[in-house]
């Protein structure tokens, strides 16, 4: 699971949460989150984004309050977390129980030339989602601590908030489907049944 | 009232109790909003409702993909706003715009009839064009009696139809107020 530079790969890091998933629902932001939670597997219960950049954490904050019986998990890139900070003061002042944002933090900006994130220049999500009052909020480096998150993910108390530091290694491309309203029908016919097809 | 007055045309509406009404009939769970003096007594009543989950946001734009979240489990929402935070909202737009989705805004405007504070003028003129421009369907309500039949049909055409509708509630109906007297007094 770890690079030469001792640093967690990011789609094993996935592999790992999303193994066994059970009925857990997924959002993933655009870019290589979107591709990684893809490359384990395309599944209608994920939402993978192709745009809309800051939307991932607020949407899987909707979802947990529209879905509290189950778990929902939000990949993010550090770019996209960067860009909604402010989520986390929203979702620290509202405590879902049911929701972990996984932030996969290679410091760069993967999908416009690997330009350098303010993560790279020290700036620690994980603190600041402390600081905003969500209880569980780790950082992690080894294979031990994804062990430890995947727990906190299933059954931890959320909100749950954890930093990924992962290797910034450029991996092929796994699209799922890109038409928005292709991905929102299946998702609501996945979880809400045939009835989400008559309104 | 003065002949030249700016205030509200009525100093106690019937249309937030109204529109409260309404959109528990049209189903609403989720309420997002960013504080604002216009829809105030609104989010007084959601917020005395523990059937509707109240989300106080950083940024307009928050509100529209927690309702896209909403939306895919199932639950639908209204997002409550100033004209000035709908210019925060404008890429995330993109969302229920691509996606089909309802998204129901109704926008408390400034910058318009008896503004006083020349800085609210751009974003509040630029609003019903930005809002038009991101493909979303815009209604006005210039008067009180008109305000809960236009939420009542906005309600209507976006879940039923799967877009996004936002009704601009004009500063007519709201009143202006005035810092500059408000010194003076």
């Amino acid at each position: 699971m770890m690079s030469s530079a001792n640093l967690l790969h990011r789609r094993a890091v996935i592999g790992e949460l999303l193994r066994d998933r059970g009925d857990l629902l997924c959002v993933a932001s655009l870019g290589a989150p979107n591709w990684d939670i893809t490359s384990v597997g395309d599944h209608p219960n994920n939402f993978p984004l192709w745009g809309a950049m800051a939307a991932s954490v607020m949407m899987g904050l909707g979802l947990a309050i529209a879905q509290p019986k189950r778990r929902v998990l939000v990949f993010a890139g550090d770019g996209e977390m960067l860009m909604s900070l402010g989520a986390l003061a929203t979702i620290g002042a509202q405590q879902p129980d049911n929701l972990a944002v996984v932030v996969l933090d290679n410091e760069r900006y993967g999908e416009t030339g690997m330009q350098k994130t303010h993560t790279a220049h020290g700036v620690d999500l994980t603190a600041v989602a402390k600081g905003c009052g969500i209880g569980t909020a780790l950082t992690v480096r080894s294979e031990a601590d994804v062990a430890g998150l995947r727990r906190e993910v299933y059954e931890g108390r959320g909100p749950v908030f954890a930093t990924v530091k992962i290797d910034p290694e450029a991996l092929p491309f796994v699209l799922p489907p890109s038409d928005g309203v292709i991905l929102t029908a299946r998702f609501r016919r996945s979880v809400l049944g045939d009835e989400a097809l008559y309104n | 009232m003065s002949i030249g007055s700016t205030k509200a045309l009525s100093a106690d509406p019937a249309w937030p109790d109204e529109i409260y009404q309404v959109l528990k009939e049209a189903g609403v769970q989720q309420v997002a909003f960013v504080p604002d003096a216009g829809h105030g007594r609104l989010i007084r009543s959601f917020e005395a409702d523990n059937s509707v989950r109240s989300v106080s946001l950083t940024t307009e734009e928050e509100g529209i993909a927690m309702l896209a979240g909403a939306w895919l489990g199932g639950q639908k929402g209204v997002l409550l706003v100033q004209s000035s935070g709908v210019g925060n909202c404008i890429n995330m737009l993109s969302l229920p715009q691509i996606c089909r989705m309802p998204l129901l805004m109704l926008v408390t405007m400034r910058g318009e009839f008896g503004e006083f504070n020349p800085w609210q003028v751009p974003m509040g003129q630029g609003t019903q064009p930005s809002l038009e421009a991101m493909g979303v369907i815009v209604r006005r309500a210039d008067h009180p009696e008109h305000v809960t039949r236009e939420v009542a049909g906005a309600a209507h055409l976006a879940f039923n139809t799967w877009r996004p509708v936002a009704v601009l509630i004009g500063q007519n109906v709201l009143g202006a107020k005035n810092f500059k007297e408000m010194t003076r007094k």
